[in-house]
């Protein structure tokens, strides 16, 4: 290495790098009365075909609708009946029950992986039951909730989890990187923000179409510093796509936290700023802020007012997935001291306020949901668990490479069945 | 030579009139056409609308078939690759140009982990039948930035589909072919032979396509199956494997030099055309393999591998690579790096001395 230049030589001032650093690690009181979260109603709702530029300040406040009374506040509030309410609350409490119980089977060796949302159902819940059935979305791997909210079958979510011979997906996925053609889900990668051009594309395809459909896809804050994230800005916003880029900041990737995707120096919702996109930061945990965002956000790519980028400010109340502790690199107490609380308690609450629930009820959707997911899961073992013998016929591994079978994977797939009939000696149907 | 009839389909040669064109021309034709046929198909790249693209491959197909059909996009490959996903996810067919083969890296997450993985991850629930253009090769005094070979990248990845053309009859027929199948192509194009046939004496003046057979190009729509070779030349003395501007070095030489060789134009590198080429080595017990890119883990790696495994017992000689050095492309030692007559005559020498 060449020797540095001595400041003392040159006159100028020795550099100092920035690594960032969160505010709490593990056995730290968590403190959280530096965020400020603004009021609920407090913040003004632009006509959807607002200039970004007029609406700049909404990039940097929070649009929220919940109050402390649990009653909806402001120009946001959707103004949603409550049997729309009570689904989605129902939608919520059924990811969790769903999050709980797959976590569990994990531990319990029935499957490789698993991820949660706790604490962020409301954004993916509530921001996709503003979109219409049959808008398109491109989800990240946290987005589990889109699919209970559009009425996918649990029972193929656990066979996917579990990797079985009733796997959609033909056992070749990590699980929850679900695909639904049929609910406009798009194949979830594993390689991060890669869907998000991907959903431009999509938005641009519909537009090239003169369709009436859009998209919307999902990512995390911290995948916002992949080339791809900004690669999709730069195409929403060149071609005017019908597109909706929700960045869910929940404040950690893995153990690093906001800070190193560049959330020390302005909120992620600032980054459509730049490109002239229209960008909302809202309450991640208020559905109905969320509700009320993606809402704005779809009336506004619907009337070919352009995309629109929503951060949504949440916190992951759990780890990464099955395969981190948290308790390793960040403060237990964060969860409890987040200033935005409980979604699902927030709306439950809310429901309750406006006398359209109760918590006999709430008793018995609890119920409801650990017994409906309880007996799905007993259900999808039937058709095995990962590692136990009962996965799709050995030559569909060789599938779906192209849409025909080469030669050479012809070869290569004789090979795989004879290396089973080697192993196990006889010519059982292994496919 | 051009193909049989059995290959081609809805157009015999025999019916359409003759004419010369170049591969560019080809190319721009493959494209009109399948825009006309096909309202699924798009095409979009740095500067391919108005402009008509660098080498002017998509000259006027926007002025014909409109601007949401051709146009440009943002320097950004990771988003034209990406973009082109989503919007083969939604059920167009989009053929994406990327400007330079060398510039195609920042899109490779979204073609070797996306695009290509795209099928399969999703059990055929999606697909990717993106068709992606891109000159490559050297001999243009490119520097290191627009000369690059770097098919074997893209061989390698399990799930894309790798062609090469080196006529203009060629090009016509395996891009239409590249267009209409149902997962993603590579379709490089050697852009030393856009404008006529390189024989690799670089210090002679270059023949134009319309003195060479091949530059005659039916108007209308035919296809060119993927995976099969094009029997350029029949001989015993040996074989030879080559693909894009390789394929009329190599043929330059061995007339030169008087070498009765069995020359394949592999044309598609992944699927291979393993039948034909076991057939020919089996045939002459001598296999020549002759590529431009960089040698080390080369796509003539994997083909000297192939026969040596496949035709072993039939060889009379070891398998000989002729390739680029192991650097980057040079500006100036530009010739010096290009595996010439010189490079392809000694190893020719060597073949027929053992």
């Amino acid at each position: 290495m060449a020797e540095p230049a001595n400041p003392a030589d040159t006159n100028r001032p020795a550099l100092a790098l920035h690594v960032p650093e969160p505010k709490y690690r593990p056995g730290d009181k968590a403190d959280f009365s530096h965020i400020d979260v603004g009021s609920p109603g407090a913040q003004p709702r632009p006509d959807e075909s607002c200039h970004p530029s007029q609406m700049a300040d909404l990039a940097y406040g929070l649009v929220r609708v919940l109050g402390d009374d649990h009653q909806a506040h402001g120009p946001w509030n959707p103004r949603l009946d409550p049997e729309t309410l009570r689904t989605m609350l129902g939608h919520m409490a059924m990811v969790r029950a769903f999050d709980e119980r797959m976590f569990r089977g994990q531990r319990q060796g029935k499957t490789s992986f698993y991820m949660k949302c706790t604490g962020e159902e409301a954004t993916s819940i509530a921001s996709s039951m503003a979109l219409a059935s049959d808008d398109m979305v491109f989800p990240s791997y946290r987005q589990q909730g889109i699919l209970i909210a559009r009425g996918y079958p649990m029972l193929d979510m656990i066979n996917q989890i579990y990797s079985n011979r009733a796997d959609k997906l033909k056992g070749r996925q990590l699980p929850i990187m679900y695909s639904s053609r049929e609910h406009s889900f798009f194949s979830i990668s594993g390689n991060l923000a890669t869907q998000t051009p991907q959903a431009v594309g999509w938005a641009m395809a519909s537009a090239i179409k003169g369709d009436s459909r859009i998209a919307a896809t999902w990512v995390g804050e911290g995948s916002t510093a992949e080339g791809d994230f900004h690669a999709a800005c730069t195409f929403a916003a060149v071609y005017n796509a019908p597109v909706i880029l929700n960045v869910i900041n929940n404040q950690w990737a893995i153990s690093s936290f906001s800070g190193f995707a560049g959330g020390e120096r302005t909120t992620f919702a600032a980054r459509g700023l730049g490109y002239g996109i229209a960008a909302l930061r809202v309450d991640g945990n208020d559905a109905l802020a969320c509700y009320a965002a993606a809402q704005w956000a779809a009336n506004r790519a619907r009337g070919n007012h352009g995309p629109t980028l929503i951060e949504y400010f949440t916190y992951r109340a759990e780890g990464h997935s099955t395969s981190d502790d948290p308790s390793g690199y960040r403060s237990a107490q964060e969860r409890e001291e987040w200033p935005l609380g409980d979604p699902v308690m927030r709306l439950k609450k809310h429901l309750i306020a406006i006398g359209e629930w109760d918590l006999d009820r709430q008793a018995a959707m609890d119920v409801e949901c650990a017994e409906l997911v309880k007996a799905t899961t007993k259900e999808a073992e039937k058709n095995g668990i990962l590692g136990h013998g009962l996965h799709h016929p050995f030559h569909t591994m060789f599938e779906d490479v192209f849409e025909e079978l080469p030669w050479h994977l012809e070869e290569q797939a004789d090979q795989a069945i004879r290396e089973r009939i080697t192993k196990f000696g006889s010519e059982r149907p292994f496919g | 030579m051009n193909e049989s009839p059995d290959t081609m389909t809805e157009a015999t040669a025999a019916n359409l009139p003759e004419r010369r064109i170049n591969m560019i021309e080809a190319i721009n034709e493959a494209l009109d056409i399948m825009l006309t046929r096909d309202p699924d198909v798009i095409i979009m790249g740095e500067d391919v609308g108005y402009f008509g693209g660098v080498f002017r491959a998509t000259a006027g197909l926007q002025a014909k078939h409109g601007k949401t059909r051709v146009f440009d996009t943002p320097i950004s490959e990771c988003g034209i690759i990406g973009a082109a996903v989503g919007m083969g996810a939604y059920g167009l067919r989009p053929v994406p140009e990327i400007q330079f083969a060398d510039y195609i890296y920042p899109g490779l997450d979204q073609l070797i982990s996306e695009a290509a993985r795209l099928r399969y991850r999703s059990a055929g629930d999606y697909i990717a039948p993106l068709t992606v253009r891109s000159p490559f090769g050297g001999g243009i005094f490119g520097g290191q930035t627009h000369s690059q070979s770097p098919e074997a990248l893209f061989t390698h990845v399990s799930g894309l589909k790798t062609v090469i053309p080196s006529t203009p009859y060629d090009a016509k027929g395996l891009l239409i072919a590249a267009i209409e199948d149902n997962d993603p192509v590579i379709f490089f194009e050697p852009k030393r032979i856009y404008n006529g046939p390189f024989s690799g004496y670089y210090d002679k003046p270059v023949e134009p396509w319309k003195k060479h057979p091949d530059s005659v190009v039916p108007e209308g729509y035919y296809k060119i199956p993927l995976g099969k070779v094009r029997h350029v030349r029949e001989g015993e003395a040996l074989t030879v494997l080559a693909y894009g501007t390789m394929v009329h070095v190599t043929e330059a030489v061995c007339k030169a030099k008087g070498i009765d060789a069995d020359i394949l134009d592999l044309r598609t590198l992944v699927p291979l055309d393993i039948q034909a080429i076991e057939a020919s080595v089996e045939k002459t017990g001598r296999c020549l393999i002759v590529h431009e890119a960089t040698r080390t883990s080369g796509f003539g790696a994997e083909l000297s591998a192939l026969v040596t495994e496949r035709c072993f017992y039939h060889l009379e000689a070891p398998v000989e690579r002729v390739t680029g050095f192991d650097t980057p492309y040079p500006h100036s030692l530009e010739w010096a790096y290009f595996p010439g007559p010189v490079r392809i005559g000694e190893a020719i020498d060597k073949l027929l001395s053992e």
